[in-house]
This record gives structure tokens, C-alpha cells and sequence, in this order.
């Protein structure tokens, strides 16, 4: 859990990096998004790290997923009997009580996100337009329902990252000076959150175009 | 006070259990909770009735035997607080209690509110010592601890073993009680010989108990009678971790 978390972690930083270039200019933002295609061309072959690098995002949603049902299935095991009273939960963490229902959720917007940005099947632009196209398209102001959702699902995986963050570090034996590193988390997790939601806010609010 | 009480009532291991509703006058604020059990218990002797099976031995907050999930909370509504511990004060007239057993696989109920925690020995047993020849009590200050060493050691050796962090844990873990264990002897210099092979083997005999595995979510620490910190799951993660790269 902790070790393939950590992996999607790095990726989402990269991941939020790159969607800021859109501020600098659709050339900009198309051309990183030629230079993933082309890095240590011609020593790699066109696609050769992005392709080792989905490849390796996979085994780590895969591993992920894999642990979650695993740890999920052994709660299941360890109290067969369940308690009448509603038990009510002492320790403060709204995020910590969703990280396995918000993670299914993460899951199928995850889905609907390559769909939309990389496969372009529910992307108005298709698979043919430009990243930047395909950006700006997705997030027009005709489709902020697609905005709201995507707002929704940004916050949900800023709250799986809100407890998974120092989680991680916990399970792994590296967690030291608690309000530290829980504080780190949520500060880390905010500027994930809003790095992410500036992009698609932007275009809908028309600051982007 | 009047109160009315659902407790859970389970004549033995194979019975199937359900949840009794009694009604109970004359409730004092200056009884503890067990007290309050106590006095339901003699009328219903009195009537001919089974009384309640619940663990108790101390009742001055140091043993670790109640073990009751008081309205969905272990040792309820009160922090760093036993059940005998808890006071009728903290409660008002007609309120209504949910009693029951600690529920977990490793922690078969025996009846009523009693519930085993042999699996608790068992992880003990397992590496919760260390292997010296025992005999007369050492010189003082014969083995140098530093001072934040020692306080630490202590508070993860307050652990009195009452199950409560099982009965909280969403995942039905023992983390932090086996975590209290190996802090506890892993920071003095008399657990330091034993200390991979003890992480080693308390963690699996955790895990082959049937306990459900640490997603940090705290609420073992926020119910725990004595407070043990979660920095102490850190510790056994770090311990377990470690003494497993090295052996392979």
C-alpha cells in the first residue's frame, strides 16, 4: 500500500507540473506533451520512457488495489460479528474513513479521465486534436458539469493523500514528529489539490481559451 | 437516575446472542459503571435470573480486565478512561446504553461481555520478554538508560493489555497493542540482543491470530485507556522491517 502509493505520489507531482504549462501557452503545452513522447530520442525509441512509465503506473494501481482488497478482506475476517451500536468513530479523520470507498470513486474517474484526456473517446476533440485542444475542449463552459466533476474527484483524491501521505510513512517505520508530518501532509495534499484544480477552473472561467 | 439498558447476552460460545433490554432505578452518580452493573446483577439474582457475565478484577484502572463497547465507543464516552473507571455521573436520567462483548475473530466471546484474549498471551509469548538469568534485583542505575528512553519505554509499557484498540480499530488490528509491547522492550538496552527476532515474531504471531492489518486510521490510540501513542506502530513497522531485510 505504502510503496505503490508512494510511486502514484511522484506521478501526481509530475503529473500536476505538467498541466501548469498550459498557462504558458498552448505551444508550450503541446510541445511537453512531444517531448514525453520523444525523451532520450534517439538512444530510446519514440514513446520508450512514457511507455516504461504507464507501464509502471499500472503495476502500481494494480499493487494498490491489490493491497486495499487484501486489507479490506482481512477486516472483513477479523470481526465477523458486527456491533449493534453505530460505532462511533473517536479519532478525527473524515479523510481517513474514506480512503477505501473514495478510492473505488478515484478508481472509475480515473477510468473516465483516460477516456476523456488520453484516449479522446469522450472528449468532444477526439483523439486527433492537440493535447491543448483536447484540454480546452473538455473544460469549455458549455460542459461544467465535466468541470464539477472533475472538481469533485480532485478533492477526493486530495483527501486520500491528506492521510495516505503520512500513512505511508507510518506503515513504512519513517514517521517522526507527528504535527509535523501531519500538517506537511495536509499542506502537501492542499497544493496538490488546488495545483490541479487551477487548470481545469481556469479554462471554464474562460481565463484559458 | 433510571436508565434503560440493552446488553448483550450470549449463554456460552455457540449460542447465537442478541441484545437484552433492562430497565434499572435508583442509578447513583457516584457509581462507577461496573458498580451500576453490580447493583442490576443482585436483582436479578434476586428474580431468579441469570446476571450478567462481564470481566473485571482491579476496578482502579490498571488491570485490563472490562472490556466493554459502551454505545459503539470501547470503555466509553470517557478519554484515557477504563470502564470501571467511568462514572454514572457521566451520564443523565433515561438515557439509554448499548452494552457489548469486544468484537474480533482472535477474541471469541466466553459469555455475556466476557470475551478471550488468550490471543493476546500468545503474542507475548511469542517474543514479549527478554532473556536474561533472571535473579536478584540489579544495582541501580547498573545500566545507563537516558532519561527520554526510559519515559518512553514507560509509556508504551502503561499498555494494560484490555483489547480495547482491537475492539476500536475499524480493521479489527492489534497493532497497537503488539506496537506497545516491542516499544516498550525495544527502547531499554535490555531488549536490544532480542529486539529484530521479538518484532519478528510478535508480528506474526499477530498476523496468524487472525487480527486485520494497520491502515493508521487512530482510533485505537483515541480509545486506548492509557493512551498509547501511534508513534509506537512507527517503531514496530521499523523494527519488523529491518529485522525482515536482514534474515531475508
Amino acid at each position: 500500500m505504502a510503496v505503490s502509493g508512494a510511486v502514484l505520489v511522484f506521478f501526481l507531482v509530475a503529473h500536476m507540473a505538467g498541466n501548469l504549462k498550459i498557462f504558458a501557452g498552448a505551444e508550450s503545452f503541446n510541445g511537453y506533451a512531444a517531448w514525453l513522447r520523444e525523451v532520450g530520442y534517439p538512444l530510446l525509441p519514440h514513446r520508450g520512457l512514457l511507455t516504461l512509465l504507464e507501464a509502471g503506473l499500472v503495476v502500481a494501481i494494480a499493487a494498490h488495489m491489490y493491497s486495499a482488497i487484501v486489507l479490506a478482506r482481512r477486516a472483513a475476517h477479523a470481526r465477523p460479528v458486527k456491533y449493534a451500536a453505530r460505532v462511533k468513530s473517536r479519532a478525527n479523520g473524515y479523510a481517513t474513513r474514506t480512503m477505501r470507498w473514495g478510492g473505488v470513486i478515484i478508481f472509475f474517474f480515473v477510468i473516465y479521465h483516460l477516456l476523456d484526456m488520453t484516449f479522446g473517446v469522450a472528449n468532444p476533440e477526439g483523439h486527433e486534436a492537440t493535447p491543448f485542444a483536447r484540454m480546452v475542449a473538455g473544460f469549455e463552459p458549455a460542459r461544467w458539469y465535466i468541470t464539477v466533476f472533475y472538481v469533485i474527484s480532485v478533492v477526493m483524491v486530495g483527501l486520500h493523500l491528506r492521510h495516505g501521505l503520512w500513512s505511508a510513512l507510518q506503515t513504512l517505520g519513517l514517521a517522526r514528529r507527528y504535527p509535523v508530518l501531519t500538517l506537511s501532509a495536509a499542506a502537501l495534499s492542499g497544493l496538490l489539490t488546488i495545483g490541479f484544480l487551477v487548470v481545469p477552473l481556469a479554462i471554464t472561467f474562460g481565463v484559458v481559451k | 437516575m433510571n436508565l434503560t439498558l440493552k446488553v448483550w447476552r450470549q449463554s456460552g460460545p455457540d449460542d447465537d446472542g442478541r441484545l437484552v433490554r433492562y430497565q434499572i432505578e435508583d442509578v447513583s452518580p457516584d457509581m462507577s459503571f461496573l458498580e451500576m452493573l453490580d447493583v442490576l446483577n443482585e436483582r436479578l439474582i434476586l428474580a431468579g435470573d441469570d446476571p450478567i457475565a462481564f470481566d473485571h478484577d482491579c476496578r482502579e484502572g490498571i488491570c485490563g480486565m472490562c472490556s466493554m463497547m459502551i454505545d459503539g465507543v470501547a470503555h466509553g464516552p470517557q478519554k484515557n478512561t477504563t470502564t470501571c473507571q467511568l462514572h454514572m455521573r457521566h451520564y443523565n436520567d433515561g438515557d439509554t446504553i448499548v452494552i457489548e462483548p469486544w468484537r474480533a475473530r482472535p477474541f471469541p466471546v466466553v459469555k455475556d461481555l466476557v470475551v478471550d484474549r488468550s490471543a493476546f498471551d500468545r503474542i507475548i509469548q511469542a517474543g514479549g520478554f527478554i532473556s536474561v538469568p533472571a535473579g536478584s534485583a540489579p544495582d541501580a542505575h547498573a545500566t545507563p538508560v537516558p532519561k527520554l528512553d526510559a519515559d518512553s519505554a514507560f509509556d508504551a509499557a502503561t499498555c494494560i493489555g484490555c483489547g480495547a484498540c482491537v475492539a476500536a480499530c475499524p480493521n479489527g488490528s492489534a497493532s497497537l497493542f503488539t506496537a506497545a509491547k516491542i516499544t516498550h522492550l525495544g527502547l531499554l538496552p535490555q531488549g536490544q540482543p532480542e529486539r529484530g527476532s521479538r518484532a519478528r515474531a510478535m508480528v506474526e504471531q499477530m498476523d496468524e491470530e487472525g487480527f486485520g492489518g494497520c491502515t493508521n486510521t487512530g482510533e485505537c490510540t483515541a480509545v486506548c485507556p492509557k493512551g498509547i501513542p501511534l508513534d509506537t506502530i512507527a517503531r514496530m513497522n521499523a523494527d519488523y522491517l529491518r529485522a525482515s531485510r536482514k534474515s531475508g
